[in-house]
């Protein structure tokens, strides 16, 4: 009924049509069982409804369920962070409005903090955004620099968001994957993936507004390399295009890798948004505070959607952020702070899982960065069917059946492409591993009992 | 500087507002201010662009488009947030007593603060996501709780849904459901962020002001007495009309919505199938006997209603940034769909707070203990005490009936001292808030920020006070009035 409706409302004269047709006063109906033609929703958000979070959180809801899907921390945040907070909520003018683009008290931490990465000094009120978390900061610079008609490049898999948002802007997004090169003998290593610089050449064109980077990478844990960034800033300066770089797990990167900052590169800060998040910062995801760092010619832009849209974020929150990063910013080099404490208990659970995925005869693809690991589970030659619903991607299917006959929970890597390529990441399922250890202890004897079950 | 090229461009209908936080003292000089809408896409130092990226002047197209269609220009330049920030600014520069800011500077009260403590120190996964749409317990309360009082069966999670601020649910109320042309009526005074919301989702604002019946000579003037006209609101309706915003408690006017007058709004939106927005922030702050009406309890408007509610007002918490719209399934399938490709989730502890802060208020409800009880009747003898003190100076504050604000009118300093310093096109009450800051050491806002662009002439008469302050701060304010009254001529 809506779908016709949806399509009909969008031709004007059409609509005043059906609806002098179908006015309650000729079919007698009551004004509540009057079918509405006008109660609909924008444009902009048609076919953006479905999401695969909601989908399958819910499936792993059940407690009986190890949980290794949502990229959700179920590890503490660090003492001080949590002690931070609750000081907080005693102080009176805490409780009201703060500034818009940011407590100024963290705007003054973040610029900082990130001045030690820049050449530039950061002007905290005109370079710098709070936002609603990192989501809301792609939100902000995507709505705020993106317009109808631009073509936006998203790089393959990719943080389900970027293609909802690129749409809901009007613009087209325009996709190239990651391909890995050929790994005999060796382990296979989220580096193995990498974008073909011809390839990536040829998506650029005069529309093109925007390219969203995403280091390290959310599923594949790639941390890309000092050449890859630079060839990906050379199009941009090349094509004068936009870069959003959304950089979440900046501090999640392994041994042998460093993060690097896209901005930094010559040419480069003008045009970028640098994304960044508390919530992976010092594991507080239900924190939801985020920020961009970016010339004010850009953050203007996104400063003016923050003002009409949410406004303000959480006063409360954005005091102990500032707090809890005055205590790490000034132990850098300290092995106890949490930006370098964090990556060393993940590299072991990392490497507990790449040990773990392979014991269960799979091909873990080795992160580089971040706290996923993707691997293809068709090797498991699985029985799915009994899964109902054969237009899924096999990831889906697969994720559905372990949940349901291995209590093991996982996501499907298809949900990070677009409808088009999703059958190439199709036997992809992705793990999340910042968890506690009797997660992990849990997740490690169903794998056994997986093993058991096969032999 | 060498050339950069840099894309500057983007979206034309977005206002290019300064921040609310007064610290920021680079603020657009207004002489040089250009033509309206092409400063909303001119950044404030030049940045060579190349040919290829010349901004297109959609915003000064939209502004012609508008001024063909309707002769209504409704300018993106000088938008109210810029103004209430240019007050504030002002105001932490001199020494005043701040009664322009929309926020208690008093504490939320002591069971509020304990649940937020709560929530910082039990379950440490409180630190961590919780469900988009709204935080569980939250939602369960918020449905349980108004469903009693719209008389209607709420579902958690198909009914309700959790913002960032009651601005948020207004946002994302927008963004659902108004599309390219469709007009929006707004009643004037309206809270200021209507209309560039309704700007950025491409639809059309379409005006309609609140008007004053005379009042017999001496008395003061009621906000009940700002009323519609019933011809006027329907003939604003169109086969265009998507929405009405419906603010009540009214802000700035403080007007308490009647019944007859809610029903008035709600046949005209079932006669042409229109969606309410109704913004109920304020719905505990109302005064003397009057009742706090919600339109989507009347007949026929649940399912084309959606009530927009704000935990910052409800427990003087602003800084908490809670917020929720309730309303059918229908309406809030499609704010869960915006919810999820831009905040996805609001803060998990927030949320736990303003549960347990609501369980209080669900055990406490119509007693004398309820915090929704005793806010209004203290904020109600902060109203009276500035009523009073304001008249001192010969201002004539207009009785609220509700909210956090009164407006004062100053048609006598008019009268009196016309000719204050400001800009050429810059209404009186502007000027006169300037010099009453630099001058008296008390700050508020014009009114007329509260009104579309043509409309602003007729109502630069009035400023806004807001009286949900502190003892101590009304006492700082009745210090700054007797020394005015002091320098009044006689």
């Amino acid at each position: 009924m809506f779908l016709a409706q949806r399509r009909l409302c969008s031709l004007d004269s059409r609509a005043k049509f059906l609806k002098t047709i179908y006015s309650s006063k000729i079919l007698g109906l009551p004004a509540s069982a009057k079918m509405s033609l006008k109660i609909t929703n924008a444009k902009r958000i048609e076919g953006l409804d479905s999401n695969v979070w909601v989908e399958f959180t819910k499936l792993a809801a059940d407690p009986s369920v190890v949980n290794l899907g949502q990229g959700l921390p179920d590890i503490s945040p660090p003492v001080y962070v949590k002690e931070k907070l609750s000081k907080i909520a005693a102080i009176d003018s805490l409780n009201q409005y703060t500034r818009g683009f940011g407590h100024p008290s963290l705007v003054k931490a973040l610029a900082c903090l990130y001045e030690k990465f820049y050449q530039n000094q950061i002007n905290p009120n005109k370079e710098i955004l709070v936002t609603v978390g990192a989501y809301g900061s792609l939100f902000n610079a995507i709505q705020g620099l993106i317009d109808k008609g631009d073509e936006v490049i998203i790089i393959m898999p990719f943080y389900d968001c970027y293609e909802p948002m690129v749409r809901m802007a009007g613009a087209t997004p325009v996709f190239i994957p990651l391909r890995s090169k050929p790994v005999d003998g060796k382990r296979w290593s989220s580096s193995d993936w990498t974008l073909d610089p011809q390839e990536l050449a040829s998506k650029f064109n005069s529309k093109t507004k925007a390219i969203i980077l995403n280091t390290p990478h959310n599923p594949i844990g790639k941390v890309y390399t000092k050449e890859e960034l630079q060839v990906i800033a050379d199009l941009c300066i090349k094509n004068d295009t936009l870069c959003i770089s959304d950089e979440v797990y900046e501090w999640l990167v392994y041994t042998g890798n460093k993060h690097l900052k896209i901005a930094t590169f010559p040419g480069m800060w003008e045009r970028t948004i640098t994304i960044g998040s508390a919530g992976k910062t010092f594991s507080v995801t239900g924190w939801k505070l985020g920020w961009s760092i970016g010339p004010n010619h850009l953050i203007k832009h996104l400063q003016t959607v923050q003002q009409n849209s949410v406004y303000t974020c959480a006063t409360p929150l954005q005091e102990a952020l500032a707090q809890a990063f005055w205590i790490d910013i000034k132990r850098m080099d300290d092995p106890e702070c949490y930006f370098n404490s964090l990556p060393k208990e993940l590299e072991v659970k990392r490497d507990r899982m790449v040990h773990l995925l392979e014991s269960l005869g799979l091909k873990p693809i080795v992160p580089d960065g971040g706290y996923f690991i993707i691997a293809d589970v068709s090797l498991l030659d699985a029985d799915l069917s009994d899964m109902k619903d054969s237009n899924e991607p096999y990831d889906y299917k697969f994720v559905k059946w372990m949940t349901k006959n291995k209590k093991l929970s996982a996501i499907p890597v298809s949900a990070f492409c677009n409808e088009e390529t999703k059958l190439q990441f199709e036997k992809f399922v992705r793990f999340c591993f910042i968890k506690k250890d009797s997660t992990l202890d849990a997740a490690e004897e169903i794998i056994k009992a997986w093993i058991r079950q096969k032999s | 500087m060498r050339a950069m090229g840099v894309r500057t461009k983007k979206g034309p209908r977005f206002l290019l507002t300064p921040e609310w936080w007064p610290e920021d003292r680079d603020l657009r000089d207004p002489t040089k201010r250009s033509s309206g809408l092409c400063r909303a896409l001119e950044p404030g130092s030049p940045v060579p662009v190349t040919v290829k990226h010349a901004p297109p002047d959609f915003a000064s197209q939209l502004c012609s488009q508008q001024l063909r269609d309707s002769g209504q220009v409704t300018s993106l330049f000088e938008p109210q947030q810029f103004q209430r920030v240019e007050f504030s600014r002002m105001a932490s520069e001199y020494d005043v007593v701040n009664l322009g800011q929309g926020f208690p500077d008093f504490p939320p009260p002591d069971f509020a603060v304990q649940a937020f403590q709560l929530a910082l120190s039990s379950d440490f996964m409180l630190n961590q996501y919780t469900k988009a749409f709204g935080y569980p317990p939250l939602t369960e309360i918020l449905a349980s709780f108004f469903g009693k009082l719209l008389g209607q069966e709420i579902d958690p999670l198909k009914n309700v849904l959790v913002t960032v601020g009651a601005y948020g649910a207004l946002f994302t109320a927008f963004q659902a459901l108004v599309d390219e042309g469709d007009e929006v009526i707004i009643i004037e005074p309206f809270f200021d962020c209507y209309e560039p919301m309704t700007l950025m989702a491409g639809g059309r604002p379409v005006f309609v002001t609140l008007k004053l019946s005379p009042t017999q000579d001496g008395e003061l003037d009621s906000a009940s007495n700002w009323q519609l006209d019933p011809t006027e609101l329907a003939s604003k309706f169109t086969s265009r009309t998507k929405a009405l915003v419906l603010n009540t408690p009214n802000n700035p006017l403080g007007k308490v919505f009647s019944e007859a007058e809610l029903e008035l709004v709600a046949s005209l939106c079932q006669q042409h199938d229109v969606i309410c927005i109704s913004d109920e922030v304020y719905q505990w702050l109302v005064y003397d006997g009057h009742q706090h009406i919600s339109i989507a309890s009347l007949p026929g408007m649940w399912e084309r209603t959606l009530t927009i509610g704000s935990a910052g007002k409800s427990f003087s918490a602003t800084g908490w940034k809670v917020g929720w719209a309730l309303g059918p399934d229908r309406l809030l399938k499609h704010l869960r769909t915006v919810h999820q490709n831009t905040i996805y989730h609001c803060p998990t502890q927030g949320q736990a707070a303003v549960a347990q802060s609501f369980q209080h208020e669900q055990a406490h409800f119509g007693q004398a203990s309820s915090y929704f009880v005793q806010l209004p009747e203290a904020v109600l003898r902060s109203r009276d005490h500035m009523v009073r003190s304001l008249q001192s100076v010969g201002l004539r504050p207009v009785i609220p009936q509700g909210s956090y604000f009164l407006i004062a009118d100053i048609s006598d300093f008019k009268s009196k001292m016309p000719d204050l310093p400001g800009d050429a096109e810059e209404p009186y009450d502007s000027r006169f808030v300037k010099w009453m800051i630099r001058n008296k050491g008390l700050a508020a806002i014009p009114a007329s920020i509260f009104y579309s662009m043509p409309h602003r002439k007729h109502f630069d008469h009035y400023v806004r006070f807001c009286f949900v302050k502190d003892e101590s701060t009304l006492q700082a304010m009745d210090e700054k009035l007797q020394r005015w009254k002091t320098e009044l001529r006689p």
